[in-house]
């Protein structure tokens, strides 16, 4: 009784909703969980390259009497590809310090440079795939191959529906403006777009560097 | 009584406290800035160059010794991105952002030293093969 008698003044001080909440969880609920499912999104996506990364590292020196990748790889063409995909990174972080000036059209104009950028990556792992094969490399010809074509395919098909991605975000922004909704999208993007950049640091160090080593 | 002013002004201390953390949060959602992606960039390029010269150079010789430098500067790299690009810090999303990331990381870590350990040691204690079965496709 002598308690809450004290206790009234404080209380009446204090905003009257947290009066009598003597522990207060410190947990912090994550405002916009959208961030922290999309990472969680790809945190598993990380998981399905380790598998395949796995795989190569396995299978990766099993030629089956087949070429090797010394034979095959052209280190220039993944030295431009390289470069392609971290130019592309950079231009998307433009594109998203724009976005934080709230300005439409600077932010559309790095982002259709990012999207460019990604597509010459597609273009010229395409133009390798075609001549891969051309050479009678092709996915059935040895262990080695058929995990090289998944490994590189599935982080290409990652590029691929990013590009889509981002022309669809591109269309919707034009229309719609730079709305919470659209920053948000553009955010998860952010991070899909340079996730996938972390991935081929893995794959042209392990997949092609080491390849071509004897 | 004394106890109960003080935790009741360390209430009201926190929910101030959370407040600003909710501002923060909204309009700094973007985080980054331009020097930031700069730096990243010039360090990526920086350490994707070096490995690349390494192995078109051939200049270290020895292919396990190249092997584990650009192993190195591969991990380096996946650092830089992680901070500079992705932005990753130990408070994003109170903290779940780094405890994900770290669980991957031993998942990886579990399933491609796993793989490798287990399935060298499967290749060493295989039967020779006869040389002719070796050039079958």
């Amino acid at each position: 009784m002598s308690d809450t008698s004290v206790l009234h003044p404080v209380s009446s001080a204090a905003a009257p909703a947290d009066a009598l909440r003597f522990y207060v969880p410190d947990e912090h609920h994550p405002q916009n969980g959208t961030l922290l499912g999309f990472w969680l999104y790809l945190m598993s996506d990380c998981l399905i390259f380790a598998c395949l990364f796995a795989v190569h590292g396995v299978v990766g020196r099993s030629y089956a009497a087949g070429p090797s990748g010394a034979d095959l790889f052209d280190l220039p063409l993944v030295a431009v590809n390289t470069s392609m995909l971290l130019l592309s990174s950079i231009t998307y972080g433009f594109a998203m310090l724009e976005m934080q000036k709230n300005r439409l059209r600077a932010t559309l104009i790095w982002l259709g440079i990012t999207g460019l950028f990604g597509a010459v990556f597609i273009g010229l792992e395409l133009y390798e795939f075609i001549h891969l094969i051309h050479e009678g490399a092709v996915p059935q010809r040895s262990a080695f191959l058929s995990s090289f074509f998944t490994l590189v395919g599935t982080h290409g098909l990652h590029v691929t529906f990013g590009i889509i991605w981002l022309v669809t975000l591109m269309v919707q922004a034009g229309r719609h403006g730079l709305i919470p909704e659209n920053r948000r999208r553009l955010m998860c993007l952010s991070m899909f777009w340079h996730f996938l950049d972390v991935v081929w640091i893995g794959v042209f160090t392990f997949v092609y560097l080491m390849g071509v080593l004897p | 009584m004394s106890t109960h002013t003080d935790t009741l002004a360390h209430a009201g201390h926190r929910g101030h406290g959370d407040d600003g953390h909710h501002h923060d949060h909204d309009d700094g959602a973007g985080h980054g800035s331009f020097s930031g992606y700069l730096t990243g960039f010039v360090l990526s390029v920086i350490l994707t160059a070096i490995p690349f010269w390494l192995v078109m150079g051939d200049v270290l010789g020895d292919s396990g010794t190249t092997a584990l430098v650009i192993l190195g500067f591969a991990a380096v790299q996946i650092v830089v991105h992680m901070v500079y690009f992705l932005h990753l810090n130990t408070r994003s999303e109170g903290g779940w952002i780094m405890l994900a990331l770290i669980f991957t990381l031993v998942l990886v870590v579990i399933t491609l030293s796993g793989s490798l350990w287990v399935m060298f040691h499967l290749n060493t204690n295989m039967m020779p093969m006869p040389h002719d079965m070796m050039s079958m496709p």
